[in-house]
């Protein structure tokens, strides 16, 4: 047994020997810029929709977050959001954009099982986790908050 | 007594199988790749004319079935068995396939490795006198085996570079007892190996341990050398799992360098196809055997060579409850006379 597990070991190691680096530095440039510009998109579109439509700073993070999760779903059913998340990583997956390729794409691929255990049911297979964990600490902290104020 | 049997794995067959025919179907993608033109079929579209791809990888194997027996002169009718299976669960591709043939089926899953293990069993049948024709085919599709394995398709994640695509395409073999073609003369069954991979995104290092067990059980069995093989091809373990399967087999004592290659290197063109380290699949090695390696058989460019099929044999759920993924190699000896 205890043979077994240097064995298992030692062949991990070989693995990681043998198997390659992801190229860091690339990866981590390509996230920047291509996250940053994302970003910046937002940020130009939250200005302009707070002084075209005359609207309050928190309306206008609304309304910044609806048309950045349309133009996230509308670029994945176009099937462009995959090609830039293969170069981009975290880059296109952190932002809001991300997270409607997320639910759009499940959505898209079971669409062949029906509307209901296909699109609905898939529809927040990756989401999902985001969504629980994510409201559940935003309830904790809102609730440390509340109570350290 | 088992009068067939040689070593610890192996069987010897004393009225070796002819491989009569092969057709292979393939996806666009495939088409593309350095081994386009062996192909009997590119598909310009890998939908198929169907409204799901699980649909239309049942139908690549329907139609290298149909085409195989063709080629060997044959009708349906004529086949005794069909030994066959994919990556799908409960192996709907084949079983769909052989819903429309009404061929005697028996389901077969060995992950990858099914194409192999196919030919192991329908050589089996023949030689043991129980049956005169036999096809055995295998098929896998990328887009059925994203979604059962991995993420939706448009979602926009990065690939490993350790990573392998999933090759689309099907390949029919037709075995006989007699006429003419090559001869599957050996089979050695490899046993399920495990060495902690848990990553399934590197799965040529998964299964390289149970790739270089079985070759070097191969060896140890036949008494065969390296030399005696124009080519030692493993199925789908691409360029990583492949150097490392190399390194296992020369610390037990073998050089299988000089003439080993990898079905999953030789289908893509990795660095202009984007395909990271190679294909993989059951389509991979039945493709590549079916399309290009028994062509250069007929062709008596090799003389003999060792198909080494290998499957990583885990599921989404084993590996969501923490359990690493298994393996399994198997190898048949191929000879043209």
């Amino acid at each position: 047994m205890k043979r077994q597990t240097e064995n298992k070991k030692r062949y991990q190691q070989l693995v990681k020997e043998i198997s390659p680096k992801p190229h860091y530095i690339k990866n981590c440039t390509w996230a920047f810029f291509v996250g940053g510009f994302i970003s910046m998109i937002g940020q130009f579109i939250h200005n302009s929709v707070e002084r075209m439509l005359n609207l309050s700073h928190l309306e206008a993070t609304n309304a910044t977050i609806l048309i950045m999760i349309f133009v996230g779903a509308l670029l994945t059913g176009l099937g462009i959001y995959d090609r830039i998340g293969k170069r981009a990583g975290a880059g296109s997956i952190v932002p809001i954009t991300g997270f409607a390729n997320s639910i759009v794409s499940p959505a898209m691929e079971f669409k062949r099982e029906g509307y209901i255990f296909g699109v609905a049911a898939r529809m927040f297979t990756l989401a999902g986790p985001v969504l629980v964990y994510g409201i559940t600490s935003s309830v904790l902290v809102g609730l440390i908050y509340y109570l350290l104020k | 007594m088992a009068i067939k049997r040689i070593g610890t794995q192996t069987i010897k067959f004393v009225n070796p199988p002819l491989l009569i025919s092969t057709a292979s179907i393939v996806g666009p993608k495939e088409g593309e790749g350095p081994l386009g033109e062996y192909f009997d079929k590119v598909l310009s579209d890998d939908l198929f004319q169907e409204v799901s791809w699980e649909k239309a990888e049942s139908k690549m194997t329907k139609e290298a079935i149909s085409l195989a027996t063709n080629k060997a002169q044959l009708k349906i009718p004529d086949i005794q068995y069909l030994l066959g299976g994919d990556l799908l669960n409960q192996l709907i591709a084949t079983t769909y396939a052989a819903r429309d043939l009404q061929i005697p089926f028996l389901g077969l899953y060995g992950a990858c490795s099914t194409m192999a293990e196919s030919l192991a069993l329908g050589g089996i049948l023949i030689d043991g006198g129980f049956a005169d024709r036999v096809v055995a085919a295998t098929s896998s599709h990328f887009s059925s085996a994203e979604r059962q394995f991995r993420f939706p398709l448009e979602l926009g994640n990065q690939r490993p570079l350790t990573a392998q695509w999933t090759v689309t395409g099907a390949g029919a073999v037709i075995l006989s007892e007699k006429g003419k073609g090559p001869t599957i003369t050996h089979v050695t069954t490899g046993k399920v190996l495990d060495y902690g991979i848990a990553d399934a995104s590197n799965m040529g290092a998964a299964m390289a341990p149970a790739a270089a067990s079985t070759i070097v059980s191969h060896f140890s069995d036949t008494g065969f050398k390296p030399e005696d093989y124009d080519l030692i091809i493993t199925g789908d373990l691409g360029i990583y799992g492949g150097e490392i399967a190399i390194e296992l087999v020369r610390n037990r004592g073998l050089d299988i360098m000089k003439n080993y290659s990898d079905c999953g290197i030789e289908i893509f063109n990795g660095k202009k196809q984007d395909t990271h380290a190679g294909g993989s699949g059951c389509g991979c090695s039945a493709v590549v055997f079916c399309g290009y390696l028994y062509k250069k058989l007929v062709e008596k460019k090799y003389r003999k060579i060792l198909l080494v099929s290998t499957g990583a044999l885990f599921s989404p759920l084993s590996l969501q409850q923490g359990e690493s993924i298994p393996s399994i190699a198997h190898a048949v000896t191929i000879e043209c006379n």
